[in-house]
């Protein structure tokens, strides 16, 4: 069984690029039983959606400035 | 049929394809910049000037990759222009030891998780608020100065990996490695300051 360490380097590497199948089986079998690997992969998703938003929200912050 | 193929100009350059990388390159520019006009006005010339020299675009570099060159110089050449000393976000130097070791804090000697995630209560709602963004920007530039130069063209400009390694000269494997402990670090940070601020006594490491 693969370790939480090596688990989140496959979910963070996930993000960027399509898995092969024995990857995803193994993240899919790690987070039945893992609550801190599965909160990562939520996290991570999140973390990615906030930096989608981050110029979006600055553009607005600085027009308020000026 | 061939002349008036001949007349136009460089079909991979046509303006609409050029237009394309706008928010992109917007979204590179305004992070150097942090101003709104004067990022767009290096946009709009990165474009123009584009559009004008593209016969030397030689397709070896990918399209992307040469605007954003272009777009670089645009933006030195406007700190000059200001003569204003800015503190650029040039983060060529390379991380400490210190922090490319720091990855075994997360996780106990066995690889599990050394006090692991916890869950948060609804992250969507954070986005909406201001004082989530002033934790979102400490958090970013705790991380170290290479780290998140390579975490801010991914996942902020919107870079693909490749040409991610390609703007810092990073290998593919280190790649990997460094988005790993951006994302481990800026987790635990959004955590610690703003999900689950009880966590704080016990762990703050990069906090």
């Amino acid at each position: 069984m693969r370790s939480c360490r090596d688990i989140t380097a496959l979910v963070s590497r996930g993000l960027d690029k399509k898995l092969d199948l024995s990857e995803r089986l193994a993240i899919g079998l790690h987070m039945m039983m893992c609550s801190g690997c599965r909160n990562f992969q939520s996290q991570s998703q999140f973390i990615r959606k906030a930096g989608q938003r981050y110029t979006e929200q600055l553009q607005k912050r600085l027009d308020g400035k000026s | 049929m061939l002349l008036s193929a001949e007349m136009n100009p460089p079909d991979q350059l046509n303006q609409a394809l050029l237009a394309e990388h706008r928010p992109v390159l917007f979204r590179y520019a305004l992070l150097q910049m942090q101003d709104n006009e004067l990022a767009d006005d290096a946009v709009q010339e990165t474009l123009l000037a584009a559009w004008q020299s593209s016969t030397h675009f030689d397709g070896k570099s990918g399209l992307r990759t040469w605007l954003i060159g272009i777009l670089k110089h645009k933006i030195a050449d406007h700190w000059r222009r200001s003569a204003r000393e800015v503190v650029t976000n040039e983060f060529d130097q390379l991380d400490s030891d210190e922090d490319e070791a720091d990855i075994d804090a997360f996780f106990m000697s066995n690889g599990h998780w050394n006090g692991g995630p916890s869950t948060w209560n609804d992250p969507e709602a954070a986005l909406k608020q201001q004082e989530f963004w002033a934790i979102y920007e400490t958090c970013h530039s705790n991380l170290p100065p290479k780290m998140a130069k390579v975490f801010m063209l991914r996942e902020l400009v919107g870079l693909e990996a490749e040409e991610v390694c390609q703007e810092t000269g990073i290998s593919d494997a280190n790649y990997w490695v460094t988005m790993h402990r951006a994302r481990l670090r800026l987790r635990e940070c959004l955590e610690i300051r703003w999900f689950n601020p009880s966590k704080t006594k016990k762990e703050h490491r990069h906090a």
